[in-house]
């Protein structure tokens, strides 16, 4: 009898999840906490559309807009897309690459902790004397001015879930390098895992130069430093360079898991193997490469002279061409396949057309001579939300969709899933290409209000009707996942019939070690082939054993509470007597966790054959 | 081969920093952080040669009105001489003679805190005889972040390598610990890399002018 | 289990085999740590010598630091082993955007 399969209560769940090691409930916790903060972004966004709906409008103040403003992009581009997209590298890449759970068990979970409780510490701001208001890119000069604690928040913050970040990044490197299963050669591992690699890499160089400035914008702010303070010597422009040598890779970050999951979705509803896989991998590596030489286009109107701007004008448009390989090897996989519509493949098949829409407008500002007119338009809002809500969101959407029979065992329904994806397609649209033309009528971004009589009362209007179609949208997915959690009808291992990567030949949901026996790999979309030669499962490559698992640990949850308190001692250290001892005491809890850490053994544990075995009588043991 | 297993000296294999997955793991893990610290580092180089001797009034000291060989030579020479003390120690972990290991990791880090400790003297120096402090001055800002970053991570490794000499000494080697003492000797290299550059750049650039 | 990499089929002679290749190995510890104290010594004599221009002199020491750099990475930190090519991609990857971030604070922030 295994002991992993009893019922439990509330209270053993929560603890379970608490110290759980377990890469698909980390995942889990990811999608719960990622989904929390996208839902509070949208509702910061439907705020700013109210506001925006007609001119003149005081349904918020415009200091409180700012506030709304800055932490619908934080949260969004922090606190949302990258958590969800962590949920999916961590609930899908080491199933597809056949491991039986990511190199750091340990650090997967701290890292989760580390976002949350950042998260939780940046939107306390809200309740503590208002949220930072300086616009997610928080420019120095303008942050440095920003009264009372809101920017405190937005650095701490920040600063608490970039490390959660970073350990995340390293986490998914060891693993594809060190973790794949037998035959898994880099040119056989499937494009989702092909892409959170190459993001990985990106967070591994990105994230310092984010953690360096923000370290100096709190010492400015907090220690009386003098970086960005212009009259002792400081320089406000350092700031800027870091953040965009931060904040470009970070999209890049944030679009390459899409473009893998994509990737994912199209070959299993066309029936096709993706076409051009090489070249896929070619162009992921390329574009992160490149990802790297243009951040300067987001300053082209600081003046760093027409050189600077003339070599990363160049270096941006030439992204343009490793994404055209992409979109026409997406479009030439569905080329000829036999297509099912389903779910997934509705956004696979609207993203392709929304995101290059996203991707040719960022060719126009490419152009650093016309930039000056887009500059701080609704021109810029119009570009980046075709490519993060059309390409980021439709990949959450879709997959979410896609692999939430591997990750739950169930299947969300297929037509109300239709009902959200055209809402929120029409939504969508109706929202932000209005916007290119305010942009190009001369509407500044950035602003609370407008006044009547510029043209401008229409087409916001008609935006803020898409942006309400967005929201329901959202609704009726919350209610097609409260109705699939109730209904909780088990599938098997294959649910779309025709998965081809390694996922879909274990159990769903997968049990906790994932595989009983490592597989055999012997080619791209592994499952695919043994399948294609009539075989209902994958080849083990080793006879069955004992497996070594982690042992689940509190650590991780304490490690980062530290941090979280001693975030509220650096704040409040001048303002209030208590702050400094808070602040000795959140880091005792931090340093002190990690040397328990340290210094007891944890050699994790066994299971055995027997169990194992024991396992295949009884069906639907839950992990 | 189980980590926690008792070795011998027959027993123990050529590479024991890399011997178990989970091993091979940490190896690597690390050095993708090293990685990422190089360009952590790079960015308070950047920020500390963008700032240098950016002074709010005329009568702020500079960088070469700060700087003293005598002091900093001393400095590198200490740091560069626990960098093969440290060497020493994982010879002797490859050998599998823990006392010795023990030995030079312990000069390792007498030498460490005597970096330290004149490092702290020469920041209070600064301070006292040149009103150099952390917040006088964008210059100063800089300086202090960078040589301070790279000071909290030798502080940092000091604890580490003593938290790993205590919590095994009675236990010796094993492929358990192998791995985490590797680690930690990379991470002491790195810190003399990191000081390579900033005795390079910050004082030997400072004091040509 | 034990010592499956090795080479003849007497573990005897295997065990003083690795002794003195760890040996010569640490000889040549020893020869780099030499060559990087002479590295450094030149140096603080190249600054503290007042014949050289600092048009000479700052180079001359960044090509002495990361000569000794290298030393420490490859012979210190044993990146000069087999095993090494991950690491060393992300090295130099690391190093490439260190490089472009200094060039960028030294030509287009502004003065």
């Amino acid at each position: 009898m295994s002991t992993y399969a009893q019922k439990r209560g509330f209270g053993a769940t929560l603890w379970d999840y608490l110290t759980t090691v377990d890469h698909k409930k980390i995942a889990i916790l990811y999608f719960i906490a990622g989904g929390f903060f996208f839902v509070l972004g949208g509702i910061e966004a439907m705020i700013i559309r109210i506001q925006l709906a007609i001119p003149n409008n005081d349904f918020v103040s415009a200091g409180f807009y700012n506030e709304i403003l800055t932490m619908h992009g934080t949260t969004m581009i922090f606190l949302a897309a990258m958590p969800l997209l962590f949920g999916f590298m961590n609930a899908i890449m080491p199933l597809q690459i056949g491991a039986r759970d990511v190199a750091f068990p340990f650090v997967n979970a701290l890292g989760f902790w580390l976002f949350f409780f950042g998260g939780t510490f940046l939107n306390l701001s809200w309740f503590l004397g208002g949220a930072p208001d300086a616009g997610w890119t928080s420019y120095a000069s303008l942050s440095l001015a920003s009264e009372g604690h809101g920017i405190d928040f937005y650095v701490l913050g920040l600063q608490i879930s970039g490390f959660g970040t970073l350990m995340g990044g390293i986490n998914f490197l060891v693993t594809i390098i060190n973790m794949r299963a037998p035959g898994m050669t880099y040119m056989r591992m499937p494009l989702f895992t092909w892409t959170t690699f190459v993001a990985s890499s990106l967070i591994l160089f990105a994230f310092p130069p984010l953690t360096v400035s923000i370290f100096m914008l709190m010492f400015d702010r907090l220690f009386g430093s003098n970086f960005f303070v212009t009259a002792a010597g400081g320089n406000t422009i350092i700031w800027e360079h870091f953040f965009w040598i931060f904040g470009h890779p970070e999209v890049y970050i944030l679009i390459l898991p899409a473009f893998g999951i994509f990737s994912e979705i199209i070959p299993v509803f066309a029936r096709k193997r993706l076409f051009g896989y090489s070249s896929m991998v070619f162009a992921t590596v390329l574009i992160g490469f490149l990802g790297f030489m243009v951040w300067a286009h987001h300053m082209f109107t600081v003046g760093l002279g027409p050189i600077a701007n003339a070599i990363f004008a160049v270096a941006t448009m030439a992204i343009a061409v490793p994404t055209g390989i992409k979109i026409f090897n997406w479009l030439f996989t569905a080329w000829g396949g036999s297509v099912s519509f389903t779910t997934p493949m509705h956004y696979a098949l609207a993203f392709i057309p929304s995101f290059l829409m996203g991707g040719v407008t960022g060719v126009m500002l490419a152009v650093a001579a016309a930039d000056y007119q887009y500059h701080d338009t609704y021109f810029v809002v119009a570009h980046f939300h075709y490519v993060i809500v059309g390409g980021v969101v439709f990949a959450v959407l879709g997959g979410l969709q896609f692999y939430w029979p591997k990750m739950f065992g169930t299947m969300l329904n297929e037509t109300l899933g239709k009902i959200t994806f055209w809402l929120f397609f029409a939504g969508f649209h109706l929202t932000f290409f209005i916007q290119h033309f305010l942009g190009l009528w001369g509407m500044p971004r950035r602003i609370y209000t407008f006044l009547p009589g510029q043209g401008y009362e229409l087409s916001n209007l008609v935006s803020t009707i898409g942006a309400l179609l967005m929201a329901v949208a959202t609704v009726v997915l919350v209610i097609n996942i409260i109705i699939t959690v109730k209904k909780n009808e088990r599938i098997g291992n294959d649910p779309w019939g025709d998965g081809r990567t390694l996922e879909w030949a274990i159990p769903s949901p997968a049990p906790f070690y994932n595989f009983k026996q490592l597989p055999l790999v012997r080619g791209l979309d592994p499952y695919w082939i043994e399948k294609m030669e009539g075989k209902k499962g994958m080849t083990p490559a080793e006879p069955l054993g004992d497996i070594h698992m982690p042992n689940s640990s509190i650590i991780p949850f304490i490690m980062s509470f530290g941090l979280f308190v001693s975030a509220f001692g650096v704040m409040y250290r001048l303002d209030y007597a208590w702050g400094l001892p808070v602040l000795i005491i959140g880091l005792v809890i931090t340093f002190g966790s990690m040397l328990a850490r340290s210094l007891k053994d944890d050699h994790g544990f066994h299971i055995h054959k027997e169990d194992l075995i024991d396992d295949d009588n009884e069906k639907g043991v839950k992990a | 081969m189980h980590a926690e297993e008792k070795m011998t000296y027959e027993k123990w294999p050529a590479a024991p920093e890399k011997q178990t997955l989970e091993a091979k793991n940490k190896f690597l893990g690390f050095w993708f952080f090293l990685g990422g610290e190089t360009v952590l580092f790079a960015s308070l180089f950047a920020t500390y040669l963008a700032l240098k001797d950016r002074v709010p009034s005329a009568d702020h000291a500079l960088a070469k009105d700060l700087f003293e060989m005598p002091l900093v030579f001393l400095m590198t020479m200490i740091l560069l001489t626990s960098s093969l003390t440290s060497v020493y120690a994982m010879y002797h972990m490859k050998n599998f003679d823990f006392k010795k290991m023990q030995l030079w990791l312990g000069i390792t880090v007498l030498l460490g805190f005597a970096f330290l400790g004149l490092e702290i003297y020469e920041f209070n120096h600064y301070v006292h005889e040149f009103h150099h402090t952390f917040t006088s001055s964008a210059f100063s800002s800089a300086f202090y972040t960078l040589v301070g970053f790279h000071g909290a991570h030798v502080t940092f490794g000091l604890a580490w390598i003593i938290a790993l000499m205590v919590r095994n000494a009675r236990r010796g080697l094993d492929l358990y610990n192998a791995p985490k003492f590797y680690v930690a000797s990379l991470y002491w290299h790195f810190i003399d890399v990191v000081w390579v550059f900033i005795f390079t750049v910050v004082y030997l650039m400072g004091m040509v002018g | 289990m034990v010592n499956t990499q090795t080479n003849s089929g007497n573990p005897e002679t295997d065990l003083k085999y690795r002794r003195k290749k760890n040996a010569e190995e640490m000889r040549h510890q020893v020869i780099s740590f030499a060559l990087m104290i002479v590295f450094t010594l030149i140096a603080f004599l190249a600054v503290g010598y007042e014949g050289f221009s600092a048009w000479f002199a700052v180079p001359f020491i960044l090509v002495l630091a990361v000569v000794q750099v290298g030393f420490q990475l490859y012979y210190f930190m044993h990146m000069s082993h087999k095993g090494h090519e991950a690491p060393a991609l992300f090295m130099y990857s690391g190093v490439l955007v260190a490089f472009l971030t200094i060039i960028c604070f030294l030509t287009i922030i502004w003065w």
